[in-house]
């Protein structure tokens, strides 16, 4: 479970630039949820992932995961108990090391980095047969350096990274966003494969309404760094775009006018 | 400019090169592996022949010196990664302020001796200029390259560890090796201090090898572990990919680095430009990938495609 209770960040504090990024923002999931956030740009998506993932300190509230508070910890220790996959795909991989070196390292999120080997020839085996699933070639290529890498393959070399050892909680931010239509689809159907077969709790940031609908058991939507809109369940299934705007204005009182989030 | 006094002089430059290459090996680990530019190294290129000298001109063991000199270059990379992580100092900055700091240290350590000595029929020295042109085993040549091989074989093995594993993955891509939870500070001071101990090391040989330690002996030391980086870069790095092979292409570029001065200098170059000529030509090196660059995008190869 994540409990995320009245979390405040504020950006450029003090300064003309000052901005509420989250607002006292307050959420609740249950392990196997799989949430889409939506949200226009500034509403705090992606600044909720962040918090979460500890990638700055948050200025109050609590963020407890699975049982422990992991508001003051460091970025590092907390990765133990999450899998991330980021916006831009250079940021997810080291591209100038090997396919099999990014998932040795993945393999090891959360361990003591000891003097044995950095790689193992059982793992490589192991490597080699969760590569060909992804049907993409990948397992003939394993000493290739990532940096040879197309967007698509570097996000699902990046997903299969940040599951290698299951976490508490897997953090999508925009993750396809920066891909093709059809690699996107390829790339967010993977997505849901290995978070079902995982049992995966979930927190997926999208800029795209039809994936948001269409994936996941529950949507919420951000604005000004709150959650205006909670939808889960048998609501959820019936949603459409339409529905999702007019709801959109009710709550928070302004149209939803982005051309992004209706034509992506 | 008589040729045999060129040729003379090569010994002395192998010799001298290879000892460099060993502190270039050093600068290659935090200029290449970790993506830091690491100026510490000026003054830990002084200090590791400093403490080795002083501690043999107490009596102390040959061996047991180096590893204490070795020790004292890892306590200055430490400093270094202090500055750098726990006060936020860039890392450029914070090596010149351990830099700095060492040159007094170094001058305390030498007893306030801008230079000290060590007779090398008094004291048993692992290797010696006077015996450059010996064909035996107390050849500094021969024994630099053992100590060379040594190293390579070491961070070899290191670097494949899961420790040294996380090295590279922060040197790499920080924003990544945090979300796969490395300690990227506690990897960047690691790396300073296993790059500040080689380069300490190196420094203990070149006192022995020249037969005294002056304060002033790693003055520009990042700017010739530099140009041995890059002269490795430009004849090797297509031709390397085995990470042994390219720590030992470092070493080769030193030694070229050292044979082309010495070229220089029978040319009839006036010693007191070396440093001037050395720092001009790195500035043109460093440069040429970046005119690369920019003229690649004034003129996209045409037919090219973005992949997906």
């Amino acid at each position: 479970m994540l409990e995320i209770n009245n979390v405040r960040k504020t950006f450029n504090a003090r300064t003309v630039n000052e901005r509420v990024a989250l607002n006292d923002i307050t959420l609740r999931l249950e392990d196997r949820d799989f949430v889409t956030v939506i949200g226009g740009n500034g509403a705090g998506k992606s600044t909720l992932l962040n918090a979460v993932a500890g990638v700055w300190p948050v200025e109050s509230g609590s963020i407890v995961l699975d049982g422990t508070d992991i508001t003051s910890l460091p970025e590092h220790k907390r990765a133990a108990l999450l899998g991330r996959v980021f916006q831009d795909p250079m940021m997810g991989t080291a591209a100038s090391m090997q396919i099999e070196e990014n998932l040795a390292l993945a393999a090891r999120r959360g361990q003591k980095r000891t003097l044995r080997p950095g790689i193992t020839r059982e793992e490589r085996a192991r490597y080699r047969d969760m590569l060909a699933e992804l049907g993409l070639g990948l397992e003939d290529r394993m000493t290739a350096k990532v940096g040879l890498l197309s967007g698509g393959q570097r996000q699902a070399l990046t997903l299969l990274m940040a599951t290698l050892k299951k976490p508490k909680l897997l953090l999508l931010d925009e993750h396809t966003a920066a891909l093709d239509p059809r690699t996107a689809a390829k790339v967010l159907e993977l997505s849901e494969r290995i978070i079902q077969e995982n049992k995966l709790m979930t927190l997926m940031v999208t800029h795209n309404m039809k994936d948001a609908i269409r994936y996941g058991n529950r949507l919420i939507m951000m604005n000004e760094g709150r959650v205006i809109l909670d939808i889960s369940g048998e609501e959820k299934k019936k949603l459409t775009i339409e529905l999702l705007m007019n709801a959109f204005a009710r709550a928070s009182g302004e149209t939803f006018v982005n051309d992004r989030m209706l034509l992506g | 400019m008589n040729p045999a006094s060129l040729f003379n002089a090569l010994p002395g430059a192998v010799a001298q090169g290879l000892i460099w290459g060993i502190m270039s090996i050093g600068v290659y680990i935090t200029y290449k592996v970790l993506d830091l530019a690491d100026l510490t190294v000026d003054g830990s290129m002084a200090t590791g022949g400093a403490v080795c000298i002083m501690l043999m001109l107490n009596d102390w063991n040959v061996f047991l010196a180096l590893l204490c000199a070795m020790a004292a270059g890892m306590l200055a990379g430490l400093i270094t990664g202090l500055f750098h992580t726990k006060m936020g100092i860039p890392a450029i900055l914070a090596g010149i302020l351990t830099q700095l700091s060492l040159y007094s240290l170094n001058l305390a350590v030498m007893d306030f001796k801008a230079n000290q000595g060590i007779n090398v029929t008094k004291y048993q020295l692992l290797v010696s200029q006077r015996n450059v042109r010996t064909l035996d085993l107390s050849n500094p040549i021969f024994i630099t390259l053992l100590v060379l091989a040594l190293v390579i074989g070491v961070l070899y093995w290191f670097f494949g560890t899961e420790t040294g594993c996380s090295l590279r993955a922060t040197g790499a891509n920080e924003a990544m090796a945090r979300a796969q939870g490395i300690n990227t500070k506690r990897a960047k001071i690691l790396g300073l201090m296993i790059s500040n101990g080689i380069v300490a090391l190196s420094s203990a040989m070149l006192a022995h090898y020249q037969g005294f330690v002056d304060v002033n002996m790693g003055r520009g030391a990042i700017v010739i572990g530099l140009a041995a980086v890059i002269i490795s870069e430009v004849i090797f790095g297509k031709l390397f990919r085995n990470f042994a092979l390219k720590l030992l292409a470092v070493a080769v570029g030193a030694v070229l680095y050292f044979l082309v001065i010495q070229v220089v200098l029978w040319l009839g170059l006036n010693t007191n430009l070396l440093k001037l000529l050395s720092a001009l030509i790195v500035a043109v090196f460093l440069g040429i990938p970046y005119w690369r660059a920019n003229l690649a995008a004034r003129h996209p190869r045409k037919g090219g495609k973005e992949h997906a």
